[in-house]
């Protein structure tokens, strides 16, 4: 494939066919609504299917029985319609079900949802944040090589601005190497062998292999593989000028593509101003922000909603650095996540403030 | 033909002297292997008088019958009968209580040359997941949906549920279901015949040798329809729980056919191949 323009939700959509996927399913919601529509003409052509669920429940439920067959299977909504799924990916993770989850949120608000899991129990799921549509296409990809890799759900935390912004993309199959063979997935064809596969929530071993369940056993085994994924999972973060930095703003997503611009801007006048962009914002790149935050007086974090991803920049910094919230929620009246603030004048503004405040001080 | 031995087994249990019935008594010949082949262990602790275990059996032996094993998988809700979703040897694929009919539909759609059931309670089916089961069945689904219906939650010890019939005394209604309080039995397979995705609907019990014949004739027919790739079929097995409904063990035939079949009628509701 060539570069194409295309819509957002047509370049996700695509992006998951390259990556492989063959099954999805979703309840109409915006902004999720559109990469619905486009797999639901798309599938059927490569051979794969799209079913228009009932309701979110459903759609989750439906994605993970296709996912236990070794299909490659995503589903999605918003950060609302991902409420109620939620005790299906808490479960999923138990059960070790490899699921691509998009998150097309409407602003910034669902960050807690999307890396504290909202559902039940002692689980993590990674969560993959693109700046824009061009690395949503790579993103999608990574998502579902992360999930087949670690068997677990993975969150796209994307937005209405990655949904419906053209841009010209490349949605060719990305090489992401090797990953182990679907040796548990269910086809049938185990059945009355004296072998036959089990995917559960409740537990990995049957009662031939005694003791069947054993929910302190399971667990604990989740638990350090949970560790494990937490170790072994990448953290990704774009860093830019924070070698001689004062300020180091942390924005992620959508916002961090204005904030990134603002900096820039500040940049030119002199400013001695830098960015931390968290790619993967769980697990959270806690060692890329230390190290780029080394030198600076202190850092802001941007985002669109009431500070969420500041705790993890406080946690990240363990009081290393002065840490400063300079978001907060920005809205029109449709509440889909458009977000005036998102205006690099805007935020060029606030950061220089912060900087003027800083060097008065 | 059952063995005894003049010499029972005696274990020490929490400090007690207690007769070990786990397994044969010492003495006793084997004679022949009743367990079906598709149970990996036998042994197993639903409560004596269950009918969850006869009804896991029939729709077992069925899968063997119809010579579908070996592309057999099956979606398991939450209730007693899930001590059976980590004992079998048949792919099973464990769902979240209420969510078979979408798991199952994901495998189906994925995989469609798969032969895909799913074995849930009336409290899983009709309480929890009552949405998921009539969508799967709108959409004509090439599923087999098994209900294990003993009106009531066996598993937590006896509450009413959605199908509890009226008059039916439970630990949360003490003097019976009472329609005006507490709301009337949903008969799910009368809800489901209506519907044109539907291919096969039947209704049958384990409570005794004829009614486990019909329950084996029904989910053949059921199967055989997902297979011919008909639409949607469903079993419902009216199961004996004499823990749940507070009456002896013995007495627990007789009471399914007096009271939980008295509203949810046995038969074939509905077989549209048949014509």
């Amino acid at each position: 494939m060539t570069a194409t323009l295309m819509e957002g939700s047509e370049a996700i959509a695509e992006a998951m066919i390259a990556a492989g996927c063959r099954f999805f399913t979703g309840y109409p919601m915006t902004p999720f609504t559109e990469v619905l529509e486009h797999m639901a003409r798309r599938l059927p052509e490569v051979g794969g299917a799209c079913v228009n669920a009932e309701s979110e429940l459903e759609a989750v439920g439906m994605a993970w029985g296709a996912a236990v067959t070794g299909t490659r299977s995503a589903t999605g909504s918003t950060g609302q319609g991902l409420s109620l799924m939620q005790e299906s990916i808490a479960e999923a993770a138990l059960a070790q079900i490899p699921l691509v989850i998009l998150n097309m949120a409407r602003a910034q608000g669902d960050y807690f949802q999307a890396t504290r899991g909202g559902g039940h129990g002692d689980y993590r799921t990674p969560v993959l944040a693109p700046l824009d549509v061009a690395e949503a296409v790579t993103l999608v990809q990574q998502a579902f090589h992360l999930a087949d890799r670690w068997r677990t759900p993975v969150v796209l935390f994307a937005d209405y601005y990655t949904a419906h912004t053209y841009a010209s993309v490349d949605p060719t199959p990305l090489d992401l190497g090797p990953l182990p063979v679907k040796d548990w997935a269910l086809d049938g064809s185990t059945s009355g062998t004296g072998q036959a596969r089990l995917v559960s929530p409740l537990g990995d071993t049957k009662r031939r292999d005694r003791p069947g369940y054993d929910l302190n056993d399971f667990y604990t085994r989740m638990a350090a593989k949970t560790a494990a994924m937490v170790d072994g999972v990448e953290r990704m973060a774009e860093v830019v000028d924070c070698d001689d930095a004062d300020l180091v703003v942390v924005a992620f997503g959508t916002a961090a593509k204005y904030a990134r611009a603002a900096v820039a801007e500040l940049r030119a006048d002199g400013r001695r101003v830098g960015l931390v962009r968290p790619i993967t914002l769980f697990p959270f790149p806690d060692a890329a922000l230390r190290d780029a935050a080394a030198g600076a007086r202190l850092v802001a974090v941007y985002e669109n909603n009431q500070g969420q991803m500041v705790d993890d920049v406080r946690l990240a910094l363990d009081g290393a650095v002065p840490t400063r919230f300079v978001g907060g929620l920005s809205l029109d009246s449709s509440g889909f996540g458009i977000a005036p603030d998102y205006d690099v004048e805007v935020l060029r503004r606030r950061f220089a403030g912060v900087l003027d405040e800083m060097e008065g001080s | 033909m059952i063995h005894r031995s003049d010499e029972l087994r005696v274990v020490t249990v929490d400090g007690r002297a207690v007769l070990d019935t786990d397994g044969a008594p010492q003495g006793a010949r084997l004679v022949d292997d009743f367990t079906p082949t598709l149970v990996d262990e036998g042994h197993h602790h639903l409560c004596p008088g269950c009918g969850e275990p006869i009804a896991m059996r029939s729709v077992l032996e069925t899968l063997e019958e119809i010579d579908v094993v070996s592309r057999s998988i099956g979606v398991f809700g939450i209730g007693c009968y899930t001590a059976f979703s980590n004992n079998l040897d048949c792919e099973v694929a464990q769902a979240l209580h209420g969510r078979a009919p979408s798991v199952a539909t994901g495998i189906k759609r994925a995989k469609p040359d798969t032969v895909v059931f799913t074995i849930q309670g009336d409290g899983d089916m009709v309480n929890e997941g009552l949405q998921e089961v009539i969508h799967a069945a709108a959409r004509g689904e090439r599923i087999t949906c098994v209900m294990l219906n003993n009106g009531v939650f066996g598993e937590t010890g006896g509450h009413i549920t959605a199908t509890t019939v009226l008059g039916q005394r439970t630990k949360n209604t003490l003097d019976g279901r009472d329609g005006r309080e507490h709301g009337y039995p949903i008969r799910l397979s009368n809800l489901l015949v209506d519907l044109e995705g539907v291919a096969f609907v039947g209704r049958c019990a384990v409570n005794n040798a004829g009614n486990v014949a019909r329950t084996r004739k029904m989910l053949q027919r059921a199967f055989e329809v997902q297979v011919a790739d008909v639409g949607f079929s469903f079993v419902e097995i009216l199961t004996m729980c004499p823990t749940g409904w507070f009456i002896d063990t013995l007495e627990a035939p007789a009471y399914l056919d007096e009271r939980l079949a008295a509203t949810h009628t046995l038969g074939v509701l509905k077989d549209v191949a048949a014509g």
